[in-house]
């Protein structure tokens, strides 16, 4: 866009930033370098060039993908969500539970059996929606913090993801909703997750209220946006994507146990960081987060081809967290210095 | 034995406290961002005497008292602190030195304790390493006793009144046994009864030597407490008197002593109709009774000192925290505003003071800053911005009240505070405002982006808007203002019209 109406003056601050996105993919491009030089030395073989490994790497991470989908967008609004594995332990409980087949003769409700999937997807999607919902509900008008409202649920929906079948797992899906984790099925449903609140974040009103609530939310109040009911929305939509997240789970596992999801919040949230998304608020992307969760993906299937053991793949993912948010702190403090 | 050379060393220091005060600044300059906040000042502090300060709002007397503290370093000049000069690198360097500072806002810990707030960093020891706490209560006690405040030295700070409060942040300074103790308005937030407890101290310190610099707005603190004053004017040093030689009406011409230039290019326009009118609007703790009209055309310029509530009563009016009780009308008709959403709905726009805290987006673009008061009511279809639409509008917008930037996709951090404004008034003037409410509209810009946006306001009257402008500049109230409406502490102190005000009137009016 060439602005030439207004006069422009020649100062340093006045050349045209790069997108924010492109240094993350650069930090993609690099370490998927390194692991290919590193293959070639200890492996004598291409890391990259593997269709099998590439897809079962894209595969591992879309799941977790579709929540930081969620997470990217609590995060630019200022806030943080901690509920969202519990939240894929409790669909895939209670969405499994109306996706039975009738076959099967110990299913949770024999009268709710051989249901067309579209009745788990919906028990499954307004069940986030309701734990969403609170989330919001409480961060916005009982202003207690993001961080301590969806450490309550996550806490509280997991033992409801236990009491549900009081710990018994629940299996043999009707194969329509088996199909929604079958193959590739999961990295298809992240892509359009992706694209959809990609263009909503960049190209409607739900996403600018987002990033000038998440900038300055007394400035967005001040601007006419109602920040309650704006917030209850970010949240209740993170949680609907966990709990897509969690019937993607359930039903390429072909069976759910309360356990699903354990702490694939901080996965999704470090996804986010490590795209790029400021844990400040009022930066970041969903192409950010989808830069990351890959970088992500690279990194444990990088280990695993290099035959590294697994406790050394959670001691990396660690520091390159709080990499990701050091190089974060430091842009920002540049930025500053700049102006 | 004390050696000849000691002797000589501290009789020389003697003689050049008694020359030089205890504390004295040369030449001091200051510069921010597009304002100089101090241009070669000085000041010298006696010891045992209370010296005040004096000055209107952005005078330069809190930035002088920051470098003093060691908050903030000076661009140039020279501290002599009992005679030798010294730099100040830190507020901690500075108490070290011997400068305490009574902050405005008290800024105590208010989950720790009294005695806890008051010792931190000092807190007396046990054998074994640990805190005495015992031994810190009964220090605090003895500090209490001293200086005759009655106050639980277990008590939490949180529960504390803000009176309390201050007693504490006094006794904590004067624990320090600071040579120099700064007050910043100490008297802001307490009852007389406190007050007068207050300078009871004060005398008390005095008379063990302390030089006390007291920032005050009010003038019968000024002949009750001050032994000498000295007046700042737009970061520039007036002048220095003795309390006792001079009236209130000298001072008064001090402070406010400035040439009004044709800086203002305010043009007579039609005024119309009543489209605001407030009624006994009314805050409790805040504000109280606040009443006026303001017609169609009208620029009412509201006047007053740090601490006369201007900001909450627009603040209200706005939505942003609605009065308790009172009445606002639109046209004649009563209307409740409840939120910000709802004074838009009415033909509402409210550029805030703070342009950093309740203004800009400072990590969004100037585009995204501009449209985000617009798109909450127009150019969205099903959700979607119209984006063309609403661009084109933003950048004419920008190119009428030329801001400076390379394009709408920069970032607002980046920007000068002169065009984070303009910014800002481009986001409201695109909403198409009935009445615009301005809450300090040019301060701290330069001069240039000042005059525009002076341009800008009267143009806007022009065409009809009602625009209700809060300055603390008093030579822009007078240069810009139709009527002008004056208040002090939460009340309306009168009125002015634009022929009958002037720089004494309105401080009259607003000093009491």
């Amino acid at each position: 866009m060439n602005t030439q109406t207004i006069p422009a003056n020649a100062s340093a601050a006045g050349q045209r930033r790069l997108p924010a996105e492109v240094n993350i993919l650069m930090v993609l491009v690099g370490i998927a370098l390194v692991f290919e030089i590193l293959g070639w030395i200890f492996q004598g073989q291409s890391f990259l060039f593997s269709l099998n490994r590439l897809k079962i790497m894209i595969l591992q991470v879309s799941v977790i993908g579709i929540i930081a989908v969620g997470v990217t967008q609590v995060i630019i609004s200022g806030g943080i969500d901690l509920s969202s594995g519990s939240v894929v332990g409790a669909v895939a409980m209670v969405a499994m539970s109306v996706a039975q087949v009738s076959s099967y003769a110990r299913a949770v409700y024999p009268a709710l059996t051989d249901l067309p999937m579209i009745v788990p997807l919906l028990v499954g999607l307004s069940f986030g929606a309701l734990v969403g919902f609170i989330n919001g509900w409480l961060i916005a008008y009982t202003k207690i913090p993001p961080f301590i409202a969806t450490l309550g649920t996550m806490v509280t929906v997991r033992g409801f993801a236990k009491w549900y079948t009081k710990g018994q797992p629940v299996s043999f899906p009707t194969e329509g909703f088996a199909a929604l984790g079958k193959g590739m099925m999961p990295v298809v449903i992240f892509i359009l997750v992706a694209l959809v609140f990609h263009i909503a974040m960049k190209y409607t009103r739900y996403g600018k209220f987002t990033y000038a609530i998440g900038a300055n939310a007394q400035a967005a109040r001040v601007s006419g946006i109602n920040v309650e009911q704006h917030l209850v929305k970010v949240y209740v939509i993170a949680a609907m994507l966990a709990a897509l997240a969690g019937m993607v789970v359930a039903a390429r596992g072909q069976t759910a146990q309360a356990g699903m999801g354990l702490a694939y919040e901080l996965d999704a949230i470090a996804m986010a960081v490590i795209g790029g998304v400021s844990l400040n608020g009022g930066r970041g992307s969903v192409l950010g987060t989808a830069i990351g969760m890959i970088i992500f993906g690279v990194i444990i299937s990088g280990f695993t081809f290099l035959r590294l053991d697994a406790y050394y793949q959670e001691m990396i993912k660690g520091v390159i967290i709080v990499a990701a948010v050091v190089a974060d702190v430091h842009r920002q403090r540049k930025r500053r210095k700049t102006s | 034995m004390i050696s000849a050379t000691t002797r000589r060393a501290i009789d020389r220091v003697k003689q050049n406290i008694a020359e030089d005060g205890v504390l004295s600044i040369r030449g001091i300059r200051k510069e921010f961002p597009g304002v100089v906040a101090l241009d070669d000042v000085q000041l010298k502090i006696r010891p045992g005497s209370v010296h005040a300060l004096m000055g209107e709002n952005g005078a330069g007397k809190s930035t002088l008292m920051k470098i003093i503290a060691g908050i903030y370093q000076p661009d140039a000049g020279e501290i002599l602190l009992r005679g030798q000069p010294v730099t100040l690198k830190s507020p901690l360097d500075a108490l070290e030195q011997g400068i305490s500072m009574i902050h405005q806002e008290l800024l105590l810990m208010n989950p720790m304790t009294v005695a806890e707030n008051i010792w931190i960093r000092r807190e007396p020891k046990t054998r074994f390493g640990l805190i005495d706490h015992a031994r810190m209560a009964a220090m605090t006690q003895e500090l209490f006793d001293r200086l005759n405040i009655r106050l639980n030295p277990l008590a939490q700070v949180a529960d504390l009144t803000v009176a309390q409060k201050q007693m504490v942040e006094i006794a904590k300074a004067v624990s320090h046994n600071s040579d120099v103790l700064i007050m910043d308005e100490p008297t802001s937030a307490i009852t007389e009864s406190e007050v007068a407890h207050l300078f009871a101290i004060i005398r008390d310190l005095r008379q063990q030597g302390v030089g006390i610099v007291y920032i005050t707005h009010k003038m019968s603190e000024l002949f009750e407490i001050a032994d000498e004053f000295t007046v700042f004017r737009d970061g520039k040093y007036v002048g220095t008197h003795n309390a006792s030689d001079v009236t209130r009406d000298d001072i008064i011409r001090m402070m406010v002593g400035r040439e009004i230039t044709d800086m203002f290019p305010k043009v007579d326009c039609p005024i119309g109709d009543v489209v605001l009118e407030v009624r006994n609007l009314t805050l409790p703790g805040v504000f109280d009774d606040i009443s006026f009209q303001l017609r169609k055309g009208e620029i009412l310029g509201l006047a007053g000192l740090v601490g006369s509530k201007r900001s909450n009563v627009a603040e209200a009016i706005f939505g942003v925290h609605p009065a308790a009780s009172g009445e606002i009308l639109i046209d004649g008709k009563a209307v409740q505003i409840s939120s910000p959403k709802a004074a838009m709905e009415h033909g509402l726009a409210f550029l805030t003071e703070d342009r950093k805290e309740t203004g800009c987006f400072l990590v969004l673009n100037c585009l995204e800053n501009i449209q985000s008061a617009l798109i909450t009511r127009d150019h969205v279809k099903a959700g979607f911005i119209d984006q063309k639409t609403v661009t084109k509008l933003a950048e004419d917008m920008a190119a009428k009240l030329r801001v400076k930037t390379p394009n709408l996709n920069e970032t607002v951090e980046n920007l000068s505070g002169g065009n984070q404004q303009k910014l800002l008034i481009a986001r409201w003037l695109l909403t198409r405002p009935r009445i615009l409410i301005l809450d300090e509209p040019t301060r701290g810009i330069d001069v240039g982006a000042k005059s525009e946006i002076h341009r800008l306001i009267t143009q806007l009257a022009g065409q009809g808007v009602a625009v209700l402008m809060i300055s603390s500049e008093l030579p822009e109230v007078l240069g810009m203002s139709d009527r002008i409406m004056v208040m002090h502490e939460g009340h309306v102190s009168g009125f002015l019209d634009r022929a009958e005000a002037d720089q004494v009137r309105v401080m009259e009016l607003a000093a009491r």
